[in-house]
């Protein structure tokens, strides 16, 4: 008997996770409903466990901040079945973190960063204040999406909270280091966005002559930043290695 | 080198293959074929792999040619008005073309998007293992674009084959009422909200492209808050913003979103979806996941059987008698017109 979708499957003693049908062929499993830290690595962790999984009927998974979408063969495998399945895999409590470390160089400010100026505005601070407060902390990638490659991050320092842009911006630099609401990111590729601009990376955050490392950043790795001057951002722009740095 | 060519590619021309599946946890759009039976059934007409790339006509069709060795091409979908060097061509058929000949594909008269599979298929190079073209982020297909006037696709080898045709009888119907799967957000709105979604006519805005299609119609009230953290978007999710008018999202939907999905419509009924224009009416039935389950596997039979529900193209096709006519091989019969 299939779940009704007013009645989600649900596992008591795993923190409650939700099994919800999206269509035919795809289904969404919450394992919470806001933006946390905790929920967003039980979520990673889920997603590695499904796909070491070999669960038949399998196609793909999308982790997000707070729940795994899954899409799936309807022909191999019936959604009672697969919740069930899936259900058995959600981590119980908090796990340890697994993600990579980087450093990514940035021009802050200028052409390259050009909210630079208003975002110090807004909070009374100096741009230079600014700068140091984004550089201080540590940002966690929740999850890519809306463009390719484009990280969506937590960590930004309260002080820097910044609500969005009245207006979008219809084009944006790739590669830009930018802020908008309690969010920061770095964009991939040219995008509308009413997020603000606080810099530049020369890193390439998308780039398909890279073959399977076309993504830089994956969901769950961590964050810093360096400074750089516009002339090490020139040099390093065209430079054909790697331009941020794996620490871990 | 073998090509086909974009004399006039009509109002939208993309290639598109079944889709990018696989990288959506990076942000990347599936886009593919909005009309997944119409594409399949191009193929197959041709005697191509189910998942070679074609080129998805939008509304007119324009004006194409091929170079090199002659190719079998095919036109599904909406039934366009189709000519070879001005004789008609049914839809639904494959049939042969020659380099010099110029193959045009008018209007829609039932429907929006059309299929142009060519014997060998599009032979772009594929795209983190598609050939799909996503315009907004300029991935896949011909330089990640929409193709233009002289734009020339690469086509990939082929033998010859049968001219054959998929009889109307024999093509997956389009539904008159989508059916949905009521979720996964549905708790977020109330009886009367989902009781509007089922009994009421939902009119496609201008607003409707490869994405999605806006509705007019009713407003549906969110129950608690008309936001949600973003989680992931399956095709045809249909989305209430807190403008409270419905969203129905497509190939080439974002992978995650940030507003609550009261249902989402099951992938046999996309096709129907893909060819409403604006202005018509689209109205939904809810359905349980059973019953999606059974539906889903019809379809799929459907699809694994095109090959056999084909038949020889039949002597009707005027185009067959004209050229046989043109070649002096049938003296004293007069084609049916």
């Amino acid at each position: 008997m299939a779940a009704g979708p007013d009645d989600p499957v649900a596992a008591p003693g795993h923190g409650a996770p939700r099994v919800r049908p999206a269509g035919d062929a795809a289904l969404t499993v919450e394992l919470g409903d806001t933006v946390d830290p905790v929920v967003n690595r039980r979520v990673l962790e889920f997603d590695r466990r499904v796909r070491a999984s070999g669960l038949p009927g399998l196609l793909e998974s999308v982790p997000t901040y707070r729940s795994l979408f899954v899409q799936y063969d309807p022909g191999a495998v019936a959604f009672d079945a697969l919740a069930a399945a899936l259900l058995a895999l959600v981590p119980d409590g908090d796990v340890p973190a697994e993600g990579r470390r980087w450093v990514f160089p940035v021009c802050y400010g200028g052409e390259h960063g050009e909210d630079l100026g208003h975002v110090a505005g807004t909070h009374g601070l100096t741009a230079e204040q600014v700068v140091a407060a984004h550089l201080a902390a540590e940002y966690r990638v929740y999850m890519i999406g809306f463009a390719p490659g484009f990280a969506y991050m937590g960590g930004l320092p309260e002080l820097l909270h910044t609500p969005r842009r009245a207006s979008p911006r219809l084009r944006i630099p790739a590669n830009s280091v930018a802020i908008g609401g309690v969010q920061a990111g770095i964009t991939s590729i040219p995008v509308p966005s009413g997020w603000h601009l606080l810099g530049r990376t020369p890193a390439r955050m998308f780039d398909l002559a890279r073959g399977d490392d076309a993504f830089l950043l994956a969901a769950g790795d961590i964050v810093r930043f360096e400074r750089i001057d516009t002339a090490t951002f020139a040099a390093l722009e065209g430079a054909d290695g790697p331009v941020a740095r794996r620490v871990g | 080198m073998d090509g086909l060519r974009a004399i006039d590619p009509g109002l939208l021309a993309t290639v598109q293959d079944a889709g990018r599946y696989g990288w959506q946890r990076f942000g990347v759009v599936v886009a593919g074929a909005m009309d997944l039976a119409a594409y399949r059934t191009a193929n197959a007409l041709v005697g191509n792999d189910a998942d070679a790339a074609a080129v998805e006509l939008t509304l007119t069709g324009g004006r194409w040619e091929i170079a090199g060795q002659p190719r079998r091409v095919a036109v599904t979908g909406a039934e366009f008005a189709i000519a070879v060097d001005g004789r008609p061509v049914p839809a639904w058929c494959s049939f042969v073309l020659r380099a010099g000949e110029s193959l045009t594909i008018g209007r829609a008269p039932d429907g929006v998007r059309g299929y142009l599979a060519v014997s060998g298929g599009i032979a772009v190079p594929p795209v983190l293992g598609s050939r799909s073209t996503h315009v907004r982020s300029g991935i896949g297909g011909l330089d990640g674009r929409a193709l233009r006037a002289g734009d020339r696709l690469p086509l990939g080898d082929a033998g010859e084959g049968p001219e054959l045709e998929l009889p109307a009888e024999a093509r997956w119907p389009r539904a008159p009422r989508l059916r949905v799967v009521l979720g996964p957000q549905d708790g977020h709105f109330g009886p009367d909200a989902i009781a509007a979604l089922t009994g009421e006519a939902f009119p496609v805005t201008a607003e409707a492209d490869r994405m999605g299609y806006r509705l007019a119609g009713p407003r549906l009230r969110h129950r608690g808050s008309d936001n949600i953290v973003s989680d992931g978007i399956a095709l045809g999710s249909i989305q209430v913003p807190a403008s409270g008018h419905l969203i129905l999202l497509l190939a080439d939907r974002q992978p995650t979103g940030g507003y609550p999905k009261i249902a989402t419509v099951v992938t046999p009924d996309i096709g129907a979806v893909a060819q409403a224009a604006p202005g018509a009416n689209l109205q939904f039935e809810a359905i349980g996941l059973d019953a999606a389950r059974a539906l889903r596997r019809d379809w799929d039979a459907h699809l694994a059987s095109l090959s056999a529900r084909m038949r020889p193209a039949q002597s009707g096709n005027p185009y067959d008698s004209a050229r046989l006519l043109g070649l002096n091989l049938v003296g004293g019969v007069v084609a049916g017109e």
